[in-house]
């Protein structure tokens, strides 16, 4: 009988170099990191620079100092503004136009997505495409066809549009149902179709499978057409300026504009300052629902 | 519990037809499925009967209403679908009471049935989850237990299995028997694998190009087709057709498939192949009666030699191809029977189950 040894030769210890693999990353993220900072920087410095200049007050912004620096910083500007009923107008009918025209949108966008996309009916895809279509138009293009109207409507029932507050949650939807249907079209028609027809055989009629198994399942999409739409209301200037004059019916932001710029005197103090408020709604929801937004608009890109 | 009848159903989609004049009817408590190849029009006969499709004329009767225009949620149909179409929102018990909430059923039912068809489907400690958190065989019983708990006349299943992988497949193909023999209710079982069919069915019905070719138990469609497409069909691996002409000699009748090799046709046949003596047919056997020679030859078969083209072992069998007249055959022999590929091998053809079909026709003689 023999034994068989095993031999194990001593092999040096080598440390094994991945080089190549990890130099090409690092230097890939190096890069990464570059273009970011840039980017950051390019993009917040704006917002930053509004910030210094509203806790100055208007001598030290006419002074001739470094421009990034607050030396005598003050919340004048921000008290002198809430405490102007005038800004708190324009606050409040922003407020109430993006809240109707938000809700309008939704309704309307839903509607409209869960029939063109689900209930096949003559011409649904040609109204589908058609309703994309009214988006690509620019509104600068409709003020003055819409001023014609305003006014065939004031002749005809004595209704004046023109000048008041709330002509914005008629007008806005305009803008904001196409794109907002555009979108929940394009979610809905990525929910796969047994869903509905389960539903369908388990005794679901068309209001119960929207309420119950599409908005629930597209949430996501709703919260970006919801965000878009809010926007959207929150932030045209267009309409504002072209259908309302009188103070007491601005909205925010052509409101900061009129009232704050007198002749050739800009205050810009309380510019910044409210700008920064104006900015500040959006924002606050922007970062509470930014992984749904993601999330809705990337819908349907891959499988889940 | 009720049965189904079709008659003359027709469906159209724009010109296209699907489905061609089809009348079918499934016996309470039966068990049916709907077999054949992609495109057959059994997915869109089943949901005819659902309700999802329209149908372009005929009528469809479940119990003894006619439901043509009588909308699925009134139909009292549960289905189940290939991609199982569970709610992604809802818990498995969501999942399965959604039905009964919308019909407006006592909180204590609900919860007893699903309870009960969960403990059916071996799910009772799933009911809290989500379908993404559930494995693709845990899915399909979630979807099961939808149906279940309708307790509704007619099961509707729309190849449910076709999704899972092929282990769980045969065991999932297992659980719908289990569960069918348990709650006994009309079923209509859509696929496009003939094992499932064979194994699952009471009646096996054969779809092929908008029309029924033949329904039976699974042992007639195997062993009594009435058409090609069902002979080829049926089986796997599929039956061997061979082209052959039949002829008579003073009073016997035979095959003859080349100049060397002719079957002669068993006496009980006899009766049944004489019109048809001098024609050109088909010749059809199944790989399973070209056995190996064995010490007794049994009366009705005929030993002949082949070259063997091919070998694939298969453990318990060994498949064997060979040429005859340029068509590859396939026998089914004995592992240890079986010679190498290039080697001749002596064959048994057993005669008793062969085929013959008029190519004019199509139909099994």
């Amino acid at each position: 009988m023999t034994t068989a040894t095993a031999q194990i030769s001593a092999v040096p210890a080598q440390s094994v170099r991945y080089g190549s693999i990890s130099r090409g990353r690092k230097r890939t993220l190096y890069w990464s990191y570059f273009f970011l900072c840039l980017f950051v920087i390019f993009f917040l410095m704006p917002p930053v620079y509004m910030l210094i200049t509203s806790l100055k007050t208007s001598a030290e912004i006419g002074a001739v100092t470094n421009p990034w620096w607050v030396y005598h910083p003050t919340l004048q500007n921000y008290v002198d503004l809430l405490t102007q009923a005038q800004f708190l107008t324009f606050f409040k009918n922003s407020a109430v136009v993006a809240v109707v025209v938000v809700t309008v949108t939704m309704i309307v966008s839903i509607l409209a997505a869960f029939s063109l996309a689900r209930m096949k009916f003559w011409g649904s895809a040609t109204l589908a495409t058609g309703v994309f279509l009214t988006y690509l138009i620019p509104e600068s293009l409709l003020f003055i066809p819409l001023f014609k109207i305003f006014a065939w409507v004031h002749q005809v029932t004595g209704i004046e549009l023109i000048n008041h507050w709330w002509v914005l949650c008629v007008l806005y939807p305009t803008l904001t149902v196409p794109f907002c249907t555009w979108i929940m079209i394009g979610y809905f028609s990525s929910i796969p179709k047994e869903l509905d027809e389960a539903a369908l055989i388990d005794g679901a009629g068309y209001l119960q499978i929207l309420t119950r198994v599409f908005i629930p399942v597209a949430l996501p999409g709703i919260i970006a057409a919801t965000i878009f739409s809010f926007t959207v209301s929150w932030a045209n200037f267009l309409y504002p300026l072209a259908f309302t004059t009188s103070a007491d019916q601005l909205v925010l932001p052509v409101g900061i504009v009129t009232t704050l710029i007198k002749g050739d005197v800009y205050n810009w103090g309380q510019i910044m300052t409210g700008a920064l408020l104006g900015a500040a709604p959006p924002l606050i929801i922007y970062a509470f629902l930014m992984d749904y937004y993601i999330a809705g608009l990337t819908a349907g890109a891959t499988k889940g | 519990m009720a049965q189904v009848a079709l008659r003359n159903v027709v469906k159209h989609f724009d010109k296209t037809p699907a489905v061609q004049g089809i009348d079918l009817d499934i016996a309470d408590r039966d068990f049916v499925v709907l077999v054949g190849p992609s495109g057959c029009g059994k997915t869109t006969t089943l949901r005819m009967i659902a309700g999802l499709e329209d149908t372009t004329a005929g009528e469809i009767f479940i119990g003894d209403q006619l439901v043509n225009d009588v909308p699925p949620k009134d139909r009292d149909i549960a289905m189940v679908f290939q991609n199982y179409a569970l709610y992604p929102h809802m818990t498995v018990y969501e999942n399965m009471s959604f039905g009964l909430r919308l019909r407006k059923f006592p909180k204590a039912e609900i919860k007893e049935r699903v309870q009960n068809a969960a403990r059916i489907l071996d799910i009772t400690e799933l009911l809290d989850r989500r379908p993404k958190q559930l494995s693709g065989g845990q899915r399909q019983r979630v979807a099961m237990g939808r149906a279940i708990v309708r307790n509704p006349k007619v099961f509707l299943f729309d190849e449910p299995l076709s999704n899972l992988d092929a282990k769980l497949r045969v065991q999932m193909r297992t659980e719908i028997k289990k569960v069918h023999q348990k709650v006994t209710t009309t079923t209509v079982y859509v696929t496009h694998d003939q094992i499932e069919a064979m194994t699952l069915a009471d009646q096996v019905v054969i779809m092929n190009l908008g029309r029924i070719e033949q329904i039976g138990s699974p042992h007639e469609v195997y062993h009594n087709p009435k058409t090609r497409f069902v002979a080829g069909f049926i089986g796997s691996p599929a039956m061997n057709f061979l082209e052959c002409r039949l002829v008579e000699n003073s009073g016997d009748l035979a095959a003859v498939l080349t100049d060397k090799l002719s079957f002669p046709v068993p006496p009980a046949r006899r009766a049944r192949y004489a019109p048809y003596a001098g024609r050109e047919l088909i010749f059809g056997l199944r790989p399973e009666h070209f056995i190996e020679k064995r010490s007794e030859i049994p009366p009705g078969a005929a030993v002949f030699d082949v070259q063997l083209d091919v070998v694939e072992p298969m453990g318990m069998e060994t498949m064997v191809y060979f040429i005859i007249n340029g068509v590859e055959v396939c026998g089914r022999v004995a592992p240890q029977a079986a010679g190498n590929a290039g080697e001749t091998m002596p064959l048994v053809a057993d005669l008793n189950n062969m085929h013959l079909i008029d190519p004019r026709t199509d139909q099994v003689i």
